[in-house]
């Protein structure tokens, strides 16, 4: 559906070897892959597959040592020194000595913005994620889901087209996981963004993407890529529906492939 | 029984309070005096003694009623305070006449001082203004209960004035000396402290960041610096009196080479303190090294560089008054405290050290409700 849209993210044999002290890790191997504009791509994969080294790549906090990546048609480098991408972490990373608006509104700080332009983002990127009215909180007073609902509106706030999100949900609570999963997929929905997801739930992969790429380990590497049928609009129960459990059986049988020369 | 409550220090009250009863005479003149009925000698607690054991006793046995706390800690405040007051007051003209009774009052004063405090100690009161005077009151107490000991043992046991004063002299001193204290908090404090403590500070941190930005300083000048710590300041104070001359700049050089170090130290470990996520943040904003440093470094840093800064605020002090016992015009603390010890003018040195002691507090205090209004959303300051 969106494969014919120009590539935001495209890599050929990419390849990247830490040098450690036991030897060089193989953290990434023989990667192809292009994200197509307005697409939901996850990453699912067992730990130590290389699904955070490859958004880290993305992002340019990581330099393959093979094969090539272009961002939004540039080098990773200069991708980031546009400002092409907001990235969520695992953990919210907010600034305890900032309110919840002055981290927001960070990212705006660093580029220049006026201070009227600053304010009007980070009062609709508060709005998107439903955290208006806790401009003057301070992170530690906010639960760990508003924390981390913050920390994607401050990804959000200077309009980057692509988002790079690492196990963003990873350390919250079911219910809270569920939540936040229905409002990114309106987001997504309403800002038309790509977003690039690492996870290791297969239903949470399966429920937000419109193409789940699965990955295993040693060498870390791409093993199945599926293109969701899920329509665009999802409600939680489509997680009941023969569809998406027929999905999620194709993910769960590409992570057993992966796997099966381990043990 | 129900009425009745013990503890241990009412318990020990009384006995000791009965031993001393036992005893008989609280000081010599006393027991001469009860030796010779006929001679009509002077001797003191001759209404008082009464009085006091009266007062030991019953505020002893009370405490151990059924009462409200806050009326117990009263009876126990009036009885030990009181008691320990006409304790003090009694031996005045017959010091060093102290027999075993007179510290067995005191001991038992000092019992139920300390049954009062551990009863406040248990009040959790709901209005905030009771928590702050509870704050204010137990530490008062506590103090006031080593200045009683120390003037009652001083001087019920004769203690002589070249070893250790009483605090009451000191304190007369302090009132009696207050210009010549005055000019030497001026020199000491105001010249060489201040201006050393911020230049050596200041110095501290600009070479922090010099070797956070610089690599080939951090590997040359971070074990310089902790040289530079390892000197000896009674090698360097007469040196900087050479270099700088008498007046309070060769002071303030010593303080600085102090208080340089710890800054250094702290803030090159403070800047080292943003978690790698925080940094990776930054980076993906394409934040340049100054923006990332004045964003996220330093305020990371502000508890590291605190901590130097109140160590600074005491060891300038010391460096300070230290400094001036190697020559220095004829003002400032060390100065004095070196010339008044030659005239065997103790209570003038104490006076110097309470002088200073207070200036260090005060410093140290200042530095600390600076370091709450920064440092508020750190987990040490805002509790969890």
């Amino acid at each position: 559906m969106t494969r014919n849209s120009p590539a935001v993210v495209s890599a050929s044999k990419l390849g990247l070897t830490f040098q450690t002290n036991d030897g060089p890790v193989q953290a990434l191997s023989n990667v192809d892959l292009t994200i197509g504009k307005g697409e939901f791509v996850s990453f699912i994969g067992p730990s130590g597959c290389g699904k955070t080294t490859l958004l880290r790549v993305i992002a340019d906090l990581e330099k393959p040592t093979a094969g090539t990546i272009s961002v939004n048609g540039m080098t990773p480098e200069q991708a980031r020194e546009s400002r092409a991408y907001g990235y969520v972490f695992q953990a919210a990373a907010l600034f305890p000595w900032r309110t919840i608006e002055r981290n927001v509104g960070l990212p705006l700080e660093i580029i220049g913005l006026s201070k009227a332009e600053q304010a009007e983002r980070i009062k609709r990127t508060l709005e998107l994620v439903n955290l208006s009215g806790f401009e003057k909180k301070y992170p530690w007073q906010l639960s760990g889901g508003m924390q981390q609902r913050a920390s994607i509106a401050r990804a959000l706030a200077f309009d980057a087209d692509l988002l790079l999100m690492d196990e963003p949900f990873g350390a919250l609570d079911e219910i809270v996981r569920d939540h936040l999963n229905e409002q990114l997929l309106e987001l997504w929905e309403r800002t038309n963004k790509t977003i690039c997801f690492v996870t290791h739930s297969i239903p949470e992969a399966v429920y937000l993407s419109t193409r789940i790429v699965v990955m295993s380990p040693r060498p870390g590497r791409v093993s199945d890529i599926i293109e969701s049928t899920l329509p665009k609009k999802r409600p939680l129960d489509i997680r009941e529906t023969p569809e998406f459990l027929a999905i999620a059986a194709r993910v769960r049988d590409g992570l057993r492939a992966g796997h099966s020369y381990d043990d | 029984m129900n009425w009745l409550k013990p503890s241990w220090q009412a318990v020990l009250a009384v006995a000791l309070c009965l031993i001393a009863v036992a005893l008989g005479a609280i000081t010599k003149p006393e027991a001469a005096a009860m030796a010779q009925p006929e001679a009509s000698l002077d001797y003191p607690y001759l209404v008082t003694k009464g009085l006091m054991f009266g007062l030991l006793l019953i505020a002893a046995l009370v405490s151990m009623t059924k009462l409200p706390a806050i009326v117990e800690a009263l009876v126990l405040f009036v009885g030990a305070h009181l008691t320990a007051w006409l304790l003090i007051t009694g031996i005045n003209g017959f010091e060093g006449t102290a027999l075993a009774p007179y510290f067995l009052v005191l001991a038992t004063a000092w019992l139920l001082g300390w049954r009062c405090v551990a009863v406040l100690s248990s009040l959790r009161p709901v209005a905030n203004w009771a928590k702050t005077a509870l704050r204010l009151i137990i530490p008062a107490i506590f103090g006031a209960w080593i200045l009683i000991l120390w003037e009652a043992i001083t001087r019920g046991a004769g203690i002589p004035f070249i070893l250790l004063p009483p605090p009451s002299a000191i304190g007369a001193r302090i009132a009696g000396s207050l210009p010549v204290l005055g000019a030497d908090v001026r020199q000491t404090i105001f010249k060489a402290v201040i201006f050393g403590y911020v230049v050596g500070s200041g110095a501290g941190f600009l070479a922090a960041i010099a070797a956070d930005r610089v690599p080939f300083l951090r590997r040359g000048l971070l074990p310089i610096g902790n040289m530079v710590s390892a000197l000896p300041i009674i090698g360097v104070a007469p040196i900087m009196v050479m270099w700088f001359g008498f007046d309070w700049q060769s002071k303030a050089a010593v303080v600085i080479i102090m208080t340089f170090f710890p800054m250094l130290v702290n803030t090159v470990a403070g800047l080292a303190a943003s978690g790698h996520m925080e940094r990776d943040l930054m980076r993906t904003y394409a934040s340049g090294y100054w923006q990332t440093l004045f964003k996220l470094r330093l305020p990371a840093a502000a508890p590291f560089i605190f901590n130097a800064l109140k160590i600074n605020s005491t060891l300038a002090l010391i460096g300070a008054i230290v400094a001036e016992f190697f020559g220095t015009p004829v003002v400032g603390m060390g100065f004095r405290i070196s010339t008044e010890v030659g005239r065997m003018n103790i209570d003038m040195v104490w006076a110097e050290i309470a002088v200073a002691a207070l200036a260090g507090s005060v410093f140290y205090g200042v530095v600390a409700l600076f370091e709450r209004a920064v440092t508020f959303w750190h987990p040490s300051v805002r509790g969890g």
